[in-house]
C-alpha cells in the first residue's frame, strides 16, 4: 500500500528545487545579452558564438575529449578485469586497490600523483593527466561490472558449460555478451567522469594541457561571465546524454552501490 | 573455472599493477616525502647525501614538529571536521525525507525520481560551484532582495559570497546526492510489513519512524555520512571559489603547499594526516555500520 | 440480551480502479470463534483481513466491532492485531523487544511489561528466547514469537494472515494442532485467511469460502465437504466428482435425476427443491463411491455403472484409480490398501463396477 505523506512531499519536492535552480540559471543566464548574471535583459546566442572563436576554450575542449577517451577506453579494459576478477575470487588486496581511490579524497591523488610524477621526471601534460584519470575509473567500471556479474544466473556459464562450451568459448559467448551493458555502462561512466574532472587533472596539469574545467576555473576565479554559462550549458548537455544512455544500459550501477 | 589459480592472477594482474604503481606507490612515496627536506626551488631535497664515498641518510622529523609546534593546523582541521559535519548533519536532514519520498513511491516513478536526484550529480562540479557563484554574486537578485528587507530593518548590507555560509550551502549541494543514494538503496529494502505490524500494535506515525524506519536505515546513514564527510573534508575548491579568507579548510593549505609555496614535505604531512582521518572515518563506519 | 457477536461486516465493497477486490461483503463473526476466510488467490480474502484490521478503507459499507463502527479509528487504534505471513519481527529488536513494543505502544509501567513479556513467553514456551534476535530464530519459533506480540496485551480479536504457508508441511501440522489448542486456552476469536482448504478444514469452528470478491458459503466444515452449495465450493473443497444431468422428478427429499449418458440415478435426502427439468450436477466424493470386479449385495437405493480403469496412482494408504464410464466421463474413487501387497488390486484396463449409496452425493443446481 502507498503512504501517501503531505509534509514528505513537500519536503521532497523543496529539495529537488534546491537542486535544480542553480543549474536552470546557468543555463538561462547563458543566453542573456548582458555581461552581469544578474536580470534578464533579452535572448542572444552571442555567448555561445564568442565561445566557438576562443582558441584556448578549443585547445582545451580538443584535450578534454581526447584524455576523456584514452582514459576511458583503457580504465574499462583494466576495470573489466579487474570486475571480473574481483567476482571470481575474494583477493582483499585487489579490493582495496579498486575501491580506495574511491573513497578517498580527490586531492590526495592528487597530490600523491603529482609527486610521483615530478619524482620521476615526467613532463606533466596530456600523459600525466590520462595516467591519473585512469587510475580513479578502474573502480568505476569496476563496480559497474561486478554489479552486472552479480546480477546474472550462474546457471548460465554452467549450462554453457555443460553444453560442451570450452571456458574461452563460454566466457566469449555467454558472459561477455551478458557483460556487455554493465562495461559500456563503465566506459561512459569513465568518459564522463574523466570529462568532468578538476581536482586531480589540476595538480597533474601541465602547461599547455588545460582541460574544460581547468579553464573554467582560471575564469571563474577571474570574473563571472556567461562565457562561463554558455561552455558549462553545453558540458552539462554532454554528460545529460552520456548519463542517460548509461543509466537506460545498467540502471542498477545507478542506484546508488 | 575452478582450480586453476593461474587464471584467477591472469585477470587481476593487470588492474593490480597499475593500481599498485598509481595508486599505492605515490601514498608511500608522499609518506616518505613527508621526512624529507623541502628543495631550494621548492619539491623534494634529496633524501640522502654523499660525502668521501659515503651515503647517509638525510631524513628529518622537522616537518611533523611544524604541524605540532603551532596550533594553527590543529585548528585548521578541526575548523575543517567542523565544516564537514555541518555540511554532512544538513545533507542528512535535507537528503532522508527524499529518499524516504522516493523509496515509498511507485516502482514506476521510482527510477525517475532517482534518475533526477542523480543528473546533477553527474553535471560538471565546477559548474555548480559556479551556479552558486551566480546565485550569491553581490549583483545577484538575492543578494539584492536579501538587503532590500534588511534596509527595512535599518540593518546594513551584507554580502553572502565568499563566506563560510555560501561555502556550506555550496558543499551541501555537491555533495547531496552521496546521502540520498545510498539511503534510498537502503530505505527501499524495508519490509514494509514491519510499519504495517507495529501500526498494528498501537504505534503512531511518528513512533512507527522513529522505532522501525529510523533505526533500520543506520546503516544507510552511516554510509552516505561517511561518502559526505570524507570527499568535503578534502575540499578545496570550493572554500578556494566562495568561502573568502574565514572559509578556509585543510584542501586549501594542502593545495598551497604543492602548488603555491612549494613545500612538500609539509604538504605531504598535512595528506598524510587527511589520509589517516579518511581511514579512521571509513574504519569507524564500517564498524559501527556492522553492529546493526 | 446476552451480545455474542463480535464482529459484523456489513455490505463492505472495495474496488481497486476497475477491478472490484470485494462485492457488498457481509459477514457475522461471534466471540470466541475461529473463524477461516478461504479462497483462491485473488479472492478478496487478503483485502477484506486488511479491512478490518485498518490497513486499508471500504469504498462502501461497514465493519463494527461490539456494534459499534471501526472505520474511523487507524491501525494502531483498533483492539486487534494481525500475524503477517512472515510475521514482520522487527530484526533491530530482540525478542523480549518484540514482545513487549505493543506494551510501550499502551503506555504500560516497565516493571509490568518486563513481567508480562516473561509471562508471554512462557505461554509459547520459548522462554531462553528473550535476549535473541529474530534473525537466530527458526521458522516455527518466529511463528510463536508473533503470536505472542500479538496477543501480549489481550487483542479482542486476532487476524492470521495466511501465517503457516512459510513453513514446511511437517511444521505447519504441528503449528496446526498448536494453533487450535492456543485458540481453545485463550479464548480469543481467530480470524484466520488461507487457501489451502485442508488446513481450513483442520483448523476452523465456521469457514467461508470466497470467491472473485464474494462469499460462496458460510458454514461448519463438516457440512462445506459434505453439502457444498455450488459447484465452486465442491471442486474448491476436496476432491470431487462432478456428474452433470438434469432433474427428472421429486417427491419429499428424493430426487431421481438424468445423468447425461447414463441414465436416471437416485439421490435422497437432499435438502432443497428442484424443479423439474433444471440443470444440475451431483458431486460424489472420491471415498464414497465403492469400487469391484463386480458389485455383491448391491443395496436397492445404490446407483451401480460399469467401466473400464484408465489410470491408477498408488498413494501407499490408498490407491486412486481412474475409471472411464460408458459415457466417456472419468470418475476417479479411492480405494484403501487394507491388505498387504497387490491384494485387491485392479490394473490399466481391467473393467471393474462402481457404485454409491442414494445420500451419498449431493446435488447442485448450475
Amino acid at each position: 500500500m502507498q503512504r501517501k505523506n503531505v509534509l514528505l512531499w513537500i519536503s521532497a519536492a523543496l529539495v529537488y528545487l534546491f537542486l535544480y535552480l542553480p543549474l536552470v540559471i546557468v543555463v538561462v543566464f547563458s543566453f542573456n545579452d548582458s555581461r552581469l548574471n544578474a536580470e534578464w535583459v533579452g535572448f542572444t546566442w552571442k555567448w555561445y558564438g564568442k565561445l566557438f572563436h576562443n582558441q584556448e576554450m578549443l585547445t582545451a575542449a580538443m584535450n578534454s575529449l581526447i584524455i576523456a577517451g584514452v582514459s576511458a577506453a583503457v580504465a574499462t579494459v583494466l576495470g573489466t578485469l579487474a570486475g571480473l576478477a574481483m567476482e571470481q575470487s575474494r583477493q582483499r588486496l585487489l579490493q582495496m586497490l579498486v575501491l580506495a581511490p574511491i573513497a578517498m579524497p580527490e586531492i590526495l591523488m592528487g597530490v600523491s600523483l603529482l609527486v610521483l610524477f615530478i619524482m620521476v621526471n615526467m613532463t606533466l601534460g596530456l600523459l600525466s593527466i590520462m595516467l591519473a584519470h585512469i587510475t580513479f575509473c578502474i573502480g568505476f567500471v569496476a563496480l559497474a561490472v561486478q554489479a552486472r556479474i552479480s546480477s546474472m544466473d550462474p546457471g548460465l556459464v554452467e549450462a554453457a558449460r555443460d553444453l560442451g562450451a570450452s571456458p574461452w568459448r563460454c566466457f566469449r559467448e555467454i558472459t561477455l555478451p551478458l557483460l556487455m551493458p554493465g562495461i559500456l555502462a563503465g566506459a561512459l561512466m569513465a568518459f564522463t567522469l574523466s570529462i568532468d574532472d578538476f581536482v586531480i587533472t589540476f595538480f597533474t596539469a601541465g602547461v599547455g594541457s588545460s582541460t574544460l574545467p581547468l579553464q573554467i576555473y582560471s575564469m571563474v576565479k577571474i570574473a563571472v561571465t556567461p562565457e562561463v554559462n554558455a561552455v558549462s550549458t553545453l558540458l552539462m548537455l554532454l554528460t545529460l546524454v552520456v548519463i542517460t544512455v548509461a543509466s537506460r544500459l545498467s540502471p542498477a550501477v545507478f542506484r546508488g552501490e | 573455472m575452478q582450480g586453476k589459480s593461474w587464471s584467477k592472477y591472469l585477470l587481476s594482474l593487470p588492474p593490480m599493477a597499475y593500481l599498485l604503481i598509481f595508486f599505492a606507490a605515490p601514498t608511500l612515496i608522499m609518506l616518505f616525502a613527508s621526512f624529507r627536506y623541502p628543495g631550494e626551488y621548492g619539491g623534494l631535497a634529496p633524501w640522502y647525501l654523499q660525502e668521501n664515498g659515503r651515503i647517509t641518510l638525510d631524513l628529518t622529523l622537522e616537518n611533523w614538529q611544524r604541524l605540532l609546534c603551532t596550533d594553527i593546523y590543529i585548528r585548521l582541521f578541526i575548523k575543517s571536521i567542523g565544516y564537514a559535519v555541518a555540511a554532512t548533519l544538513i545533507c542528512m536532514v535535507m537528503g532522508y525525507p527524499l529518499a524516504l519520498m522516493i523509496a515509498r513511491s511507485g516502482r514506476k516513478s521510482r527510477d525517475l525520481l532517482l534518475l533526477l536526484v542523480i543528473l546533477p550529480f553527474w553535471s560538471n562540479f565546477l559548474v555548480r560551484i559556479y551556479a552558486w557563484m551566480i546565485i550569491f554574486s553581490p549583483v545577484g537578485a538575492l543578494t539584492r532582495m536579501l538587503n532590500g528587507v534588511l534596509d527595512l530593518f535599518g540593518v546594513g548590507p551584507v554580502t553572502l559570497m565568499y563566506s563560510p555560509t555560501a561555502m556550506l550551502v555550496c558543499l551541501v549541494y555537491v555533495h547531496l546526492p552521496f546521502m540520498v543514494l545510498p539511503l534510498y538503496a537502503n530505505l527501499e529494502k524495508h519490509d514494509l510489513d514491519l510499519l504495517d505490524a507495529a501500526q498494528d500494535l498501537g504505534a503512531g506515525k511518528w513512533r512507527r519512524f522513529w522505532l522501525i524506519t529510523w533505526p533500520l536505515s543506520l546503516s544507510g546513514v552511516i554510509a552516505g555520512s561517511i561518502l559526505v564527510f570524507i570527499p568535503v573534508l578534502g575540499m578545496f575548491a570550493i572554500p578556494d571559489l566562495l568561502g573568502g579568507t574565514d572559509g578556509i579548510m585543510i584542501g586549501n593549505v594542502i593545495k598551497q603547499q604543492f602548488m603555491e609555496s612549494r613545500d612538500w614535505p609539509f604538504g605531504s604531512v598535512l595528506s598524510m594526516v587527511l589520509t589517516v582521518t579518511a581511514v579512521a572515518v571509513v574504519l569507524l563506519g564500517s564498524r559501527l555500520g556492522q553492529r546493526r | 440480551m446476552e451480545i455474542t457477536e463480535l464482529l459484523e461486516i456489513v455490505t463492505v465493497s472495495r474496488h481497486f480502479d476497475d477491478f472490484v477486490a470485494l462485492d457488498k461483503v457481509s459477514l457475522h463473526i461471534e466471540a470466541g470463534e475461529f473463524f477461516t476466510l478461504l479462497g483462491p488467490s485473488g479472492c478478496g480474502k487478503t483485502t477484506l483481513l486488511r479491512l478490518i484490521a485498518g490497513f486499508d478503507q471500504p469504498d462502501g459499507g461497514d465493519i463494527l466491532l461490539d456494534g459499534k463502527t471501526i472505520l474511523a479509528a487507524p491501525p494502531e487504534r483498533r483492539p486487534l492485531h494481525t500475524i503477517f505471513q512472515n510475521y514482520a519481527l522487527f530484526p533491530h529488536m530482540t525478542v523480549a523487544e518484540n514482545i513487549a513494543f505493543p506494551l510501550r505502544m499502551a503506555g504500560i509501567a516497565k516493571k509490568e511489561i518486563q513481567a508480562r513479556v516473561a509471562e508471554a513467553l512462557d505461554d509459547v514456551r520459548l522462554p531462553d528466547k528473550a535476549r535473541q534476535y529474530p534473525d537466530a530464530l527458526s521458522g516455527g519459533q518466529k511463528q510463536r514469537i508473533a503470536i505472542a506480540r500479538a496477543l501480549v496485551n489481550r487483542p479482542r480479536l486476532l487476524l492470521l494472515d495466511e501465517p503457516l504457508s512459510a513453513l514446511d508441511a511437517k511444521l505447519r501440522e504441528q503449528m496446526q494442532i498448536e494453533l487450535i489448542n492456543l485458540q481453545k486456552d485463550i479464548g480469543i476469536t481467530f480470524i484466520y485467511v488461507t487457501h489451502d482448504q485442508g488446513e481450513a478444514l483442520a483448523l476452523s469452528h465456521r469457514i467461508a469460502v470466497m470467491d472473485c470478491g464474494k462469499i460462496v458459503q458460510v458454514d461448519v466444515p463438516e457440512r462445506l465437504y459434505g453439502v457444498p452449495n455450488s459447484r465452486f465450493v465442491a471442486d474448491f473443497i476436496g476432491k470431487c466428482n462432478l456428474l452433470e444431468g438434469r432433474v427428472r422428478e421429486q417427491q419429499g427429499d428424493s430426487v431421481i435425476v438424468e445423468l447425461d449418458g447414463l441414465g436416471p440415478v437416485h439421490v435422497c435426502r437432499s435438502e432443497t427443491k428442484f424443479a423439474a427439468g433444471s440443470r444440475c450436477a451431483l458431486t460424489l466424493r472420491p471415498e464414497k463411491i465403492r469400487i469391484a470386479a463386480a458389485i455383491v449385495n448391491s443395496a436397492d437405493d445404490e446407483s451401480h455403472f460399469t467401466g473400464h480403469v484408465h489410470d491408477l496412482l498408488y498413494l501407499g494408504d490408498v490407491t486412486v484409480y481412474i475409471v472411464t464410464l460408458a459415457n466417456g466421463l472419468l470418475l476417479e474413487a479411492l480405494l484403501a490398501n487394507s491388505a498387504s501387497g497387490r491384494t485387491n488390486f485392479f490394473e490399466v484396463g481391467d473393467q471393474v463396477e462402481v457404485a454409491w449409496s442414494c445420500d451419498a452425493g449431493h446435488l447442485v443446481l448450475d
